[in-house]
């Protein structure tokens, strides 16, 4: 059993070792070995997650893995943590970031230096801040991952994204900044920085800390609803995306759910139904937030003229709709959340991968900058392998994958869009029970009536898109599109749609999962207890 | 001790804000940085401020409570280094911008051009 603990450690160690070793070597002419070298650490990173997933899961009473990092017990030493949320998001992760790697081989590596490590960084930061089971080391990690996203962000140069850039910086290091303020509050009041540990304090806080306590978990929560992109907290991040790189905006589409993320595990395991007085703190301002935003982001897509906006668009409604669904805090609602959150991450993910694809044919290197272009003429240079030499193959291709984005986004029969709307709104109108709070379903009757006009403006902006780019420009160019950059498009619809075939057992993941988040007294027990699987193992260095 | 502390911090946190919302990259950074300052200083003072207290005072060594409690300083040591590097990082960004755009705005161009 102990190398299987030792598992849970190894999708932060893994990328740091890889992306520190590319460093040592010479960007430009290792530039290929540097390729090898992180496709291969993705795809160990997604066989990993996988058996991590199925560890998880196949443990029956909801039992956590937990990690000490130099063997100290929990309160004191930090501990990583692996439960169902963050096998969950591990895999998730890994997945997107295969397919944006590997899209990114066939161009845009080459549009500036460091690609690769700062990729590997990026994916070290995302898998430590899903298993993190400690509020400062989340910061740090959190400081990690945005510090390789500025890279990425910039990579490819050129005015529309430093100019981006700049704004996101300005506006993460400020969060940042809450971020600690948050945290130093709540230690402040509770003693400890350890989650379970938080959790198993905050029924027992004086009457008279309450409130200091609640002010730092509303700052904290400031900070990731920054990052998940919340109203009034997102007016950053349409341009952002439309302006990164395609691979680089596919995989920062999983960026806004690591604060979705944060928001879902500590809103529960913090404020749930054990918390005492502070129970539910938070979450009608979710539910509100998290509406204002559906509304926000589907005004966006019917404004955004450009087909990136759009997709940045469509990342605020993904996020918007989640973070309702953490406010109703209800189980069904959860697991239906949890459906929707991967399913829609991975067609925003495809989506802006495929925008590049079908821009392409539209103006050739009109927006794109000299770097980009001077490698669009390498590959010409090449003459590798087309898929489809035929027009119509090629546009077929590009116009079915769109269809299939379209349809898992906007949330349309059959794809896994669909299902996902139907099991979380379901669950929204059918409260099997009710929170302790204000107990009735309006929350659920606005969420249903949110939900279908936004899914009903995406279709619409889809649609335009779809037609102006595919039907109404007679003076295209077929764009040329290799293998290699549709093959991670159709692997994430793929997985989109076998997420719709196997709805059932993924459905019933998603329902464990969403119990356990509900129910977190094993989580603390597991944490703060001194198990004797992992005490046993020797000094943990 | 505690108002001194905390006019030092809302002053630092108060001109840091200032600077942020202001048109010009210099300023947006330099109110970062003081505004990571005021947060350092807030961090310290969540480990409880005492003044006048012995390093270590010969009957009251061996009772844990009497000593500081260490780990708001390891967290502060961690906060400054973090945002050391971001501000550096960001510094590059401000001058490619500078360079790329022609002016040190920061939305990359003059307002009414």
């Amino acid at each position: 059993m102990n190398g299987m603990a030792d598992l849970m450690i190894v999708p932060v160690v893994l990328p740091l070792l890889a992306g520190a070793g590319m460093l040592l070597l010479n960007g430009e002419r290792h530039r290929n070995i540097m390729a090898a070298v992180n496709v291969a650490a993705t795809l160990a990173l997604v066989c990993i997650a996988i058996v991590l997933l199925r560890m998880s899961d196949a443990s029956q009473t909801g039992i956590t893995q937990v990690y000490r990092l130099g063997n100290w017990p929990a309160p004191f030493g930090i501990v990583f943590v692996l439960d169902r949320l963050s096998a969950l998001m591990l895999l998730l992760t890994s997945i997107l970031a295969l397919a944006a790697v590997v899209f990114s081989l066939a161009r845009w590596h080459r549009a500036g230096a460091h690609f690769h490590p700062l990729f590997q960084f990026l994916l070290m930061g995302l898998n430590g801040a899903f298993l993190t089971g400690d509020l400062f080391n989340l910061f740090v990690f959190f400081e990690l991952l945005l510090a390789a996203s500025y890279g990425l962000l910039l990579h490819g140069s050129g005015l529309a994204r430093v100019k981006a850039g700049l704004h996101y910086v300005v506006v993460n290091l400020a969060a940042s900044l809450l971020f600690l303020i948050g945290v130093s509050l709540i230690y402040g009041v509770a003693g400890t920085l350890n989650m379970a540990d938080l959790a198993a304090r905050i029924p027992n806080i004086a009457a008279e800390n309450r409130g200091l306590l609640e002010a730092g978990a509303g700052i904290l929560a400031m900070a990731f609803l920054l990052k998940a992109g919340m109203w009034p907290l997102c007016f950053w991040l349409p341009m952002a995306y439309a302006a990164a790189t395609p691979p680089v905006a596919s995989i920062f589409a999983i960026m806004t759910k690591v604060g979705v993320y944060v928001m879902l595990r500590l809103s529960l395991l913090l404020f749930g139904h054990g918390a005492g007085a502070s129970a539910g703190f938070g979450s009608n301002w979710l539910l509100l937030g998290g509406l204002s935003t559906i509304v926000f982001g589907s005004l966006g897509t019917l404004a955004s003229q450009d087909t990136a906006r759009l997709g940045g668009f469509s990342v605020l409604v993904s996020s918007g709709t989640v973070l309702a669904a953490i406010g109703m805090e209800q189980v069904g609602v959860t697991g239906g959340a949890l459906y929707y959150l991967v399913s829609s991450t991975l067609g925003i993910g495809a989506f802006f991968l495929l925008v590049e694809l079908i821009e392409r044919g539209r103006e050739p290197g009109a927006d794109m900058i000299a770097v980009s272009r001077e490698t669009y003429g390498d590959d010409e240079d090449e003459g590798e392998e087309d898929v489809g030499t035929a027009i119509v193959a090629t546009m077929g291709l590009l116009g079915l994958a769109f269809v299939g984005c379209a349809l898992v986004i906007a949330g349309l029969p059959p794809l896994s869009g669909f299902i996902a709307k139907f099991a979380l709104l379901t669950a929204a109108l059918h409260p099997s029970e009710m929170r302790p709070g204000g107990a009735d379903s309006a929350g659920g009757w606005a969420l249903l009536v949110v939900l279908i006009l936004s899914g009903f403006s995406t279709l619409i902006a889809m649609m335009r898109a779809g037609i102006r780019s595919f039907w109404a420009s007679p003076d295209r160019t077929v764009p040329r599109v290799r293998v290699i950059e549709m093959a991670p498009v159709m692997f994430l619809l793929i997985i989109c749609a076998a997420q719709t075939v196997q709805a059932g057992p993924v459905m019933r993941f998603m329902q464990a999962t969403a119990q356990s988040l509900h129910a977190p007294d094993d989580y603390i027990r597991d944490v703060l207890e001194t198990s004797g699987q992992n005490t046993r193992k020797a000094g943990g260095l | 001790m505690e108002l001194v502390l905390a006019i030092g911090i809302g002053a630092l946190a108060g001109s840091g804000v200032w600077l942020i919302l202001r048109p010009r990259t210099f300023q947006v950074i330099v109110g970062l940085s003081l505004l990571s300052y005021a947060v350092n200083l807030f961090i310290v003072a969540m480990g409880r401020l005492r003044t006048g207290a012995p390093v270590l005072d010969a009957p009251a060594i061996a009772e844990v409570s009497r000593y500081a409690d260490p780990l708001p300083h390891a967290l502060v040591l961690t906060a400054i280094v973090i945002s050391f590097a971001t501000t550096a990082l960001f510094l590059v960004v401000l001058l490619a911008s500078r360079g790329l755009a022609g002016t040190d705005h920061v939305d990359g161009q003059e307002p009414g051009s």
